[in-house]
């Protein structure tokens, strides 16, 4: 066998391998989608069953008999609020930090990080009762501001980054001409850094969308969010799987998505910029 | 920009920030010491570091801690070495790599409410999960995976959703390695091991680091997981110090020992924290 020969090999042994680990890592994911479209009966058999006719009742049924647009929504609102919240606030700190970077700016965001670390068990007896004293418990409210300042550092962090990336001269510029600073945050900073902010709002959507411990512990049924809600599945009676598949399928479809659009920002963000 | 201006600007998010890092620690700090349980209001008073003691000589304390450095340790091992395993896979271009990257990845956005159940139910259960349908078919008794190895279940879970992320980074960072230089050492008759030990794993140094130190503030406060599957049993063969404390708080009512646990939980995320801040400190260019 050549050099040549003995490579060709080697790379198709690698690709192999690749593909198998791939479609291990799928393979929950794809019999998840595939139960949902599965009868009840169906779903529990055994030997499991690859192939059948789809059935679209679990989809009909969860929206029929079960508040799942309920809490749906509540996702999205505590999701983009949390996420709307955490830019408007850190837009305009990041646009006064990347552009008049002084000698405290560095330690002001390593300090931000820090924040992240306070492990949120550390302050579930606090948060928890601060909520009860202001009637906030199982309160959208509540979960949007926590969501806000839980992804805000991050948020800072990935901005920071991307407005130091503008050129300075555009901004001079523009202030020659008397603009203000509303205006020039609006006016050119957020067009220039659209990509930018689009992409850490995903970031920050995600990390919302999925969160499971706050949605957990303060809400039962007004506010609960789709983790909440599926996780309300847990009790073995009267386990529907082939709805508990269909409920997951559409919990997770949007955000594995985002998450595909978003790898590279993910990267920086969940690495707080250390790898890019 | 005056200088008056920038402070304004800046002022929101650290005073936000301040309010929401001091205010619920001093609170925890100050429920540590004193006597606070919802269920007898009438008990008050300041009892030092009772709390601490109680907690601590909590017969489920000791298993609760090693649960959690077990979890930890091992959910760092598997997803780092099978990580870098599959990042390597994947580096070079083939059909489909696209594809092939896009299924790697995606366990790490699925809601882990939604992975437990998925593991728990289609896969781990003894009845008529997949797991037990193929032991069946192999011939075997299946396992009674959450019953007779919850921790390893846990393990397994979190490792499946955080394989991928380990992969993503590992990925992006193998993307700007030299490839000069490896084309260099192949010419010089470098091998796979000699080429991965002097070249990429030095090259890789950083963000292994940094996978390692993020997945462990992380994993530390692992808890959805074990909420939907195991609730921390059987016994408190699945609790970590994170479900310890949810336990001690949501179901004793305790706030004061819920407290001096919450205060250790911080003490340990904080010994990981200060590793952290330094790694990703060194890299944010000012």
């Amino acid at each position: 066998m050549t050099d040549k020969q003995r490579d060709k090999l080697n790379h198709r042994i690698v690709v192999f391998f690749a593909w198998v680990a791939a479609l291990l890592f799928f393979f929950p994911i794809f019999w998840m989608v595939l139960t949902g479209f599965k009868t009840e009966g169906q779903a529990i058999t055994i030997p499991p069953l690859l192939f059948f006719e789809p059935t679209f009742e679990n989809y009909t049924e969860i929206q029929a008999r079960t508040n799942y647009s309920r809490f749906a929504i509540n996702s999205v609102i505590t999701a983009f609020g949390g996420t709307f919240l955490a830019l408007l606030i850190a837009i305009p700190s990041a646009y006064a930090m990347a552009f008049n970077t002084g000698r405290w700016t560095k330690d002001i965001l390593m300090w931000m990080l820090s924040t992240k670390m306070l492990p949120a068990v550390g302050v579930l007896m606090p948060i928890y009762l601060i909520c009860q004293k202001f009637g906030l418990l199982d309160s959208k409210i509540a979960l949007v501001i926590i969501y806000a300042m839980m992804n805000l550092p991050i948020v800072m962090l990935i901005l920071f980054n991307y407005f130091r990336e503008i050129p300075k001269e555009i901004l001079e510029a523009s202030r020659m001409d008397g603009t203000s600073t509303f205006n020039e945050i609006k006016d050119i900073v957020m067009p220039l850094a659209w990509g930018g902010i689009a992409s850490t709002a995903l970031l920050s959507i995600i990390l919302c969308w999925n969160e499971a411990f706050w949605s957990i512990v303060l809400t039962t049924t007004d506010a609960a969010t789709l983790t909440a809600f599926v996780a309300s599945f847990q009790a073995p009676e009267g386990l529907f799987w082939a709805k508990v598949s269909a409920v997951s399928t559409l919990a997770c479809a949007p955000i594995v998505v985002f998450g595909w659009l978003t790898q590279k920002q993910l990267v920086q963000g969940l690495t707080f910029g250390a790898v890019k | 920009m005056n200088p008056t201006m920038v402070k304004w600007l800046q002022a929101p998010s650290i005073i936000l920030l301040l309010l929401w890092m001091i205010v619920p620690l001093s609170m925890t700090l100050y429920f540590s010491t004193i006597r606070y349980n919802l269920l007898y209001p009438e008990r008050t008073g300041f009892i030092g570091l009772s709390n601490y003691e109680f907690f601590w000589t909590d017969p489920s304390f000791i298993p609760a801690l090693i649960n959690t450095l077990v979890l930890v340790g091992s959910v760092l091992i598997i997803t780092v070495v099978l990580g870098l395993a599959v990042s390597l896979l994947v580096d070079k271009p083939f059909m489909g790599r696209g594809i092939a990257r896009v299924m790697l990845i995606s366990p790490f956005f699925i809601m882990p409410t939604v992975s437990a159940l998925v593991w728990k139910n289609m896969l781990m259960d003894p009845n008529n999960g997949l797991f037990a349908a193929f032991s069946n078919f192999m011939g075997l008794t299946p396992v009674e995976w959450l019953q007779d190895y919850p921790l390893l279940s846990i393990i397994i879970m979190v490792s499946w959703q955080w394989t991928p992320f380990a992969i993503l980074i590992f990925m992006t960072s193998l993307q700007s390695q030299d490839q000069e230089q490896k084309e260099a050492a192949t010419l010089d008759g470098a091998g796979f091991w000699a080429q991965f030990v002097h070249l990429t794993l030095p090259h890789l140094a950083r963000p292994i680091s940094i996978v390692i130190l993020i997945q462990m503030i992380f994993h530390l406060s692992i808890f959805a997981e074990i909420y939907v599957t195991t609730s921390g049993g059987p016994g408190v063969q699945s609790t970590n110090l994170t479900y310890l404390i949810y336990i001690q708080s949501q179901q004793a009512f305790d706030v004061g020992v819920a407290s001096a646990g919450g205060v250790f939980a911080i003490i340990l995320a904080n010994i990981v924290a200060i590793f952290l801040i330094r790694a990703v400190g060194k890299t944010l260019t000012v």
